[in-house]
């Protein structure tokens, strides 16, 4: 022990741990396993309470309830396929415009637009090397990306509540006039009165753009140089070498960033809650009013007075948990997949 | 090319090359398709950014005018009503986070050491990390509904602590994950050092993993708390709604959140210009969150 010790230092610096750390230790590791175990629990417990309380809907009502498209209560008929339907085509249009935005933003971001902009800007006044201006490039590109976080973090209440009253009539004249003119396109075969798909899709891919951008522009920033550089040196322009090189190879992490964006889209509540417009309709206009099992679940829940009816909205909790699970384990496992892929594919890249 | 520059020194290599055919020209197709595609891209990023400035100007355009001092301290109006506030919406919002952050915050962080430092490669760890990224993308309602099956069913009424646990729930696999992001930065050495010195696990944790990696889990939790406190659906489940003030933690509560969604639809003016109002509070609530949560966040290294 003591040969470790400088020779001026009086007391050991390095020691074995007492018993009483020890036990201090064991007691750590032990609490740190249990609450991780907990996270763990947590997921099964809710995936096995959410079946508790939708089985005595589901063993009374059957498939019956999936497929069946009446909801009266007069004639004991419930059938939630309208919601099934309304939310998965809310839930793809949403992802469309989600997706052509947030790749978008993630290109512009990743592939030095911005700062080259800037550059040239400021290289137009000649200050592009001076000590403050030099870093202007990097700020405005972090400016941006936080910009864009802070979308995600505007609740969903109050976007849906800006969808009502900014949203809805500001699109409400768009909508009509590609009625009137291409009225004969299925999507467009409704007048927009007011809540709908339109409306709630559009809201739903601001929602959802965040997710799609930040982890496209991780799998854009992860494309090795040496790619990017071989292609410029084959004489391909800067957008050649994003679509033909750097997206193909970005694409598995940008297709699992947009499955998990699917899997928000499907469980948002509120924004739809507020903007769909429940009704029981199953149509392919986009100016259509309709209903989602989220929104339907969150809707109907206030009115529900007897157990028989919280049963029914309980199903349908079960039915959207079973979606949006199966959606949300695809793009974990795509992710995950990815990130056992790449770190053995740079160090191969390292060792050539 | 080699020989021939070798049998004519000092000629032009150039010879023979038309210049301008390499000059950078917008007449040549794949460069127009390249400009094109570039104006594309940024009127997205335009667009994709746009909403962000248009919420924040409606909000505080349409809740502003009804910023007062009464605003803080009294009940909901009724649909008629003259004046009101958002008083006990806003206490029942922040109690029922407190609550959330209570259960989640300790959880989490053990959980994130675990995953970082205690057992980082075991199977088990596989199963809590993939569980925690599943419940990350877990609705919320869906989180409203267990909460409504385990607390609410279980005492037989909605609740304060209802309420604040479906949203620890969802605060959960948000801090586990910045916190187990946050332990990994820390270097290796620094850990190795401790270790060479004698140091027990907990001792490392606690005076090199947690000190160092502080910024990056504070950063995890405020974004856990600015998520919860915007949440909805769950607490329709849980809390309900409340147009009194909060006398006990074992009933019905106000928040937010819920005000704003029950006075959206409301017919009444005033009551949709009370719901501008709290969503004022709630955006500067969750963005003033969000940013000191950004601002903390530790500078990650790249390229």
């Amino acid at each position: 022990m003591s040969t470790l010790n400088t020779p001026n230092s009086p007391q050991p610096s390095a020691r074995a741990p007492t018993g009483a750390e020890y036990a201090i230790n064991g007691t750590f590791r032990a609490v740190s396993y249990g609450f991780a175990g907990l996270v763990a629990l947590l997921l099964a417990f809710i995936v096995f309470e959410i079946f508790r309380l939708g089985w005595p809907a589901m063993s009374e009502r059957g498939l019956a309830f999936i497929t069946g498209t009446i909801w009266d209560p007069n004639k004991n008929e419930y059938g939630v396929l309208p919601e099934i339907w309304g939310t998965i085509y809310s839930s793809v249009f949403g992802l469309l415009i989600g997706t052509v935005l947030g790749v978008s933003v993630a290109i512009f971001l990743a592939e030095g637009f911005v700062a080259n902009g800037v550059f040239a800007i400021l290289s137009l006044v000649g200050l592009q090397y001076r000590p403050f201006w030099s870093s202007m490039p990097e700020r405005v590109e972090m400016f941006l990306k936080s910009l864009i976080q802070l979308l995600a973090a505007i609740p969903s209440v109050v976007y849906g509540l800006w969808g009502i009253f900014v949203i809805i009539p500001m699109i409400r004249p768009i909508g009509n006039w590609l009625h009137e003119g291409l009225g004969w396109i299925p999507f467009f075969g409704t007048e927009l009165s007011g809540p709908g798909i339109f409306p709630a899709g559009i809201v739903l891919g601001i929602m959802v753009l965040p997710i799609i951008t930040s982890i496209s522009y991780e799998a854009l920033v992860a494309v090795p140089h040496k790619l990017r550089e071989a292609s410029y040196g084959l004489g391909a322009t800067r957008w050649e070498t994003i679509l033909a090189v750097i997206v193909p190879t970005a694409a598995p992490g940008i297709f699992g960033g947009i499955i998990l964006a699917f899997g928000r889209a499907l469980g948002e509540t509120m924004a739809l809650a507020m903007l769909v417009g429940g009704a029981r309709t199953i149509s392919l206009s986009l100016f259509a009013p309709a209903n989602t099992l989220a929104a339907l679940i969150a809707n109907r829940f206030g009115d529900a007075n007897t157990p028989a009816d919280v049963g029914l909205l309980l199903y349908a909790a079960l039915v959207l948990m079973v979606i949006t699970l199966i959606v949300n384990m695809l793009g974990s496992l795509v992710l995950q997949r990815i990130a056992v892929k790449s770190p053995t594919a740079t160090t191969k890249g390292a060792k050539q | 090319m080699a020989t021939d520059l070798k049998a004519a020194p000092g000629a032009d290599p150039f010879d023979g090359i038309n210049l301008a055919d390499l000059e950078k020209s917008l007449l040549r197709p794949r460069n127009l398709i390249g400009a094109f595609l570039t104006g594309t891209v940024m009127v997205f990023t335009f667009l994709a950014i746009y909403p962000l400035f248009s919420v924040l100007f409606a909000v505080i355009a349409r809740g502003g005018e009804q910023i007062s001092l009464s605003l803080f301290t009294e009940l909901p109006p009724s649909a008629m009503e003259a004046d009101g506030g958002i008083g006990n919406a806003i206490v029942g919002t922040l109690v029922m986070v407190g609550i959330a952050a209570l259960f989640s915050v300790p959880i989490g962080i053990f959980g994130g050491i675990f995953l970082a430092e205690v057992g980082p490669d075991t199977k088990f760890a596989q199963v809590v990390r993939f569980s925690a990224k599943v419940l990350t993308g877990f609705p919320s309602v869906l989180a409203g509904v267990f909460a409504y099956g385990v607390v609410v069913l279980a005492t037989g009424q909605f609740s304060a602590w209802a309420g604040g646990f479906a949203l620890s729930i969802l605060m959960v696999p948000v801090v586990i994950l910045t916190t187990e992001d946050a332990i990994r930065m820390v270097p290796a050495k620094m850990r190795e050092a401790a270790i060479g010195m004698g140091c027990t696990q907990a001792q490392v944790v606690r005076h090199v993993l947690l000190p160092t990696a502080f910024p990056g889990i504070l950063t995890g939790v405020m974004l856990a708390i600015s998520r919860a406190a915007g949440e909805t659906a769950p607490l329709l489940f849980t809390a309900l709604f409340s147009n009194n003030w909060l006398e006990s933690t074992t009933e019905p509560t106000a928040s937010l959140a819920v005000l704003i969604f029950n006075f959206s639809g409301s017919f009444a003016r005033n009551q949709v210009q009370m719901a501008w109002a709290a969503a004022l509070v709630l955006v500067v609530l969750v963005l003033i969150t969000n940013l000191i949560a950004q601002t903390l966040a530790p500078k990650q290294v790249r390229r």
